[in-house]
């Protein structure tokens, strides 16, 4: 199903809940909505679903409009980040009941669809018992493979993880993308992790107070962010941002501060003189230098947080604010003094507006720092 | 490592153990002392064994007051939680109006059981009363203080219109606490509004409607003042309910031994129906397919 939003806007009093957005999903496809909590998204998916419609713009379904048609009039499924089930249904019931509606199928028929999609959630032991006798990983299990059994031209997911703990979010995504890849349905899963776009793939669609803000394959949108909020928004922590001035000096420098500056690496070469942005992920920024090309920034330890088998050190550098993620557990003082490597080849380049002017080169075949 | 048994652990027990035996068992097994016991003075005691206990099983007053409890909490139950639940459903969900709907709603709970009596009183009369009048204005005949069926249901209209705002409160905070995305999740799969009752709001309700369902059963099962007030158990015996019979047993006649023997039948039976309840909408979450 090829789903086509036509600039569409959604206003409720006098606030735009979504901006102009529009939006092509080709059939078959595995979309992300990226974007910080009340970007947008859920409001998103409901026009999808057709439970709201749009005060503004145009949407069709395989060339057909359906802006006012709602949602029993198209074929979607959707799994809420809240475990929705059937509380009186058991787990094989619940599995079954969007088969049961609307639709004639046999008995054989409908255990054999609801057996085979369990099998694949892994919830085939479980199948006599009640949603309020699960876990919660397991009772997302079953609202998931009831939106599948559907079959359904649209399968919306409005962060269907969040809720669970962190184990059972790892080890779901890592099947979610098994189970979208084996299905033809167009998906849209809407999220606000970086981590959890990055592993999924397919396209992302960066959404951001109402607005879509970069559309395309979620690797190129994490390799070449089209303004600073994508930065920090496709990046966790959000992506260091550093007020810099190019001069042009020699075959060009950057200067960080009065006392630092290093020269222009290769793919910022053509960048005029004035003043920019740079942004470096926390992941690209590190202790020890890896390459002599590194750039070494004095900086004082402001904050030091582990989590997990990681540390984030919040430095500072006159008035730039620097974080850097390093694997292990570490432990800083406060106030100490630790030098921050850069390596300049990793470097964004935005402009006064925010637009990107310059990304680094894409390193073939890795996708290192994900977070 | 060696488990050391610690007596003074049984100190900290203690104060629930006095309390309970304070608030509970003592003030019981006083009742059970006369119970058994024909008391005539503080000296002057005969063992009389269960013969209390069979005089008032055996009192046919008592077996009519009982049916008529029976049937009263019966028709209490029966309309009281659908009407509550229907309330619920109908109240609006948010903004001023829910707030103002709520407090209307919750105006009779604040009303102390004798005055909900006393209006009634006044409101059913045939003579003067708003209600009374206009009932019978319409060409029915309607005089509660003599025709014993009008005073019966008098009597249920009057709890009907006390109690029913409790059960809808109780029904609209468990409503509330459904969230959105069950509700859309149903209009996805294109449930009817019957079926989201049925499958989603029945079944998240409860909760709510076990302690609904416990409370009007204990306290109409218990009702005295307001049919005291209304008819004062009149006319003939057609609104003496368990608890005036009780009463008129034990303070108005002063048959303490059988008023007694009474009190823990009385007990029991509540106990008994509370259990039943209890395990009844228990059961019904967890129905096999």
């Amino acid at each position: 199903m090829k789903l086509v939003l036509d600039h569409i806007g959604v206003r409720v009093g006098r606030s735009m809940h979504l901006d102009d957005i529009s939006l092509t999903l080709e059939p078959g496809s595995f979309n992300l909505l990226l974007g910080p909590t009340l970007a947008g998204k859920t409001s998103l998916l409901r026009l999808m679903a057709g439970l709201d419609h749009p005060t503004s713009g145009k949407i069709r379904i395989d060339g057909r409009d359906v802006t006012s048609l709602g949602v029993r009039g198209r074929s979607v499924a959707m799994v809420y980040q809240q475990f929705v089930n059937y509380p009186s249904f058991t787990v094989y019931e619940n599995i079954a009941s969007p088969l049961r509606l609307g639709r004639r199928l046999s008995a054989a028929e409908i255990d054999r669809k609801v057996l085979a999609v369990a099998e694949m959630m892994h919830i085939d032991k479980l199948l006599d018992r009640l949603p309020g006798e699960l876990s919660g990983g397991q009772q997302q299990r079953t609202a998931i493979a009831r939106a599948l059994v559907k079959e359904a031209d649209l399968l919306l997911l409005d962060e269907p993880l969040v809720n669970l703990d962190y184990k059972l979010r790892e080890e779901m995504r890592a099947e979610m993308r098994e189970i979208f890849a084996r299905h033809t349905t167009t998906v849209v899963y809407a999220t606000t992790e970086p981590q959890e776009a990055l592993l999924l793939g397919g396209q992302a669609a960066v959404l951001d107070a109402g607005r879509l803000i970069q559309f395309g394959a979620t690797l190129d949108v994490y390799h070449r962010p089209a303004s600073v909020r994508v930065g920090e928004i496709f990046s966790d922590p959000p992506m260091n941002l550093l007020a810099v001035a190019i001069e042009r000096r020699g075959s060009g420098v950057v200067r960080l501060s009065p006392d630092l500056s290093f020269p222009l690496p290769s793919h910022m070469r053509a960048l005029p003189p004035g003043p920019c942005r740079l942004g470096v992920r926390a992941s690209h920024v590190a202790l020890a230098p890896s390459s002599p090309a590194d750039i070494a920034i004095p900086a004082t330890v402001e904050l030091a947080e582990i989590s997990g088998s990681e540390t984030f050190i919040h430095g500072r550098h006159n008035d730039l604010a620097i974080v850097a993620h390093t694997a292990g557990v570490h432990s800083y003082r406060i106030g100490e003094t630790v030098a921050l490597h850069l390596d300049p080849q990793r470097l964004f380049a935005f402009d006064a507006d925010g637009r990107l002017i310059a990304a680094p080169e894409r390193q073939p075949g890795t996708v290192s720092g994900a977070a | 490592m060696k488990k050391i048994p610690n007596n003074r652990a049984w100190f900290l027990v203690l104060p629930v153990f006095v309390t309970v035996a304070f608030s509970a068992i003592i003030p019981l097994m006083t009742v059970v002392n006369y119970s058994v016991q024909d008391i005539f003075g503080p000296y002057n005691r005969v063992f009389v064994g269960t013969e209390f206990f069979e005089m008032v099983l055996q009192d046919r007053d008592l077996h009519e007051a009982l049916q008529r409890q029976l049937l009263f909490s019966f028709w209490v139950l029966l309309i009281e939680v659908p009407l509550g639940i229907a309330i619920a459903l109908a109240l609006p969900v948010r903004g001023w109006l829910a707030s103002l709907c709520l407090v209307l709603i919750a105006l009779p709970l604040l009303i102390p059981w004798n005055v909900v009596g006393t209006i009634w009183q006044i409101f059913a009369r045939p003579d003067i009363g708003l209600a009374g009048v206009a009932v019978n204005r319409l060409g029915i005949h309607y005089n509660y203080t003599a025709e014993p069926f009008d005073a019966w249901l008098t009597v249920l209209v009057m709890d009907v219109w006390h109690w029913t705002p409790l059960v809808a409160l109780l029904c609209y905070a468990g409503l509330r606490a459904i969230p959105d995305a069950f509700y859309q999740a149903a209009r996805i799969d294109g449930a009817s509004a019957w079926a989201v009752f049925r499958y989603i709001q029945l079944p998240k309700l409860r909760g709510v409607l076990m302690i609904a369902v416990l409370l009007r059963f204990m306290d109409s099962f218990m009702i005295y003042t307001e049919p005291f007030v209304l008819t004062g158990g009149g006319p003939g015996n057609s609104t003496t309910f368990l608890s005036q019979f009780l009463t008129t047993l034990a303070v108005g006649r002063f048959d303490l031994g059988p008023a007694a023997a009474f009190s823990i039948i009385y007990f029991l039976i509540i106990l008994l129906f509370c259990w039943i309840f209890y395990t009844v909408i228990e059961n019904l979450g967890r129905a096999p397919r």
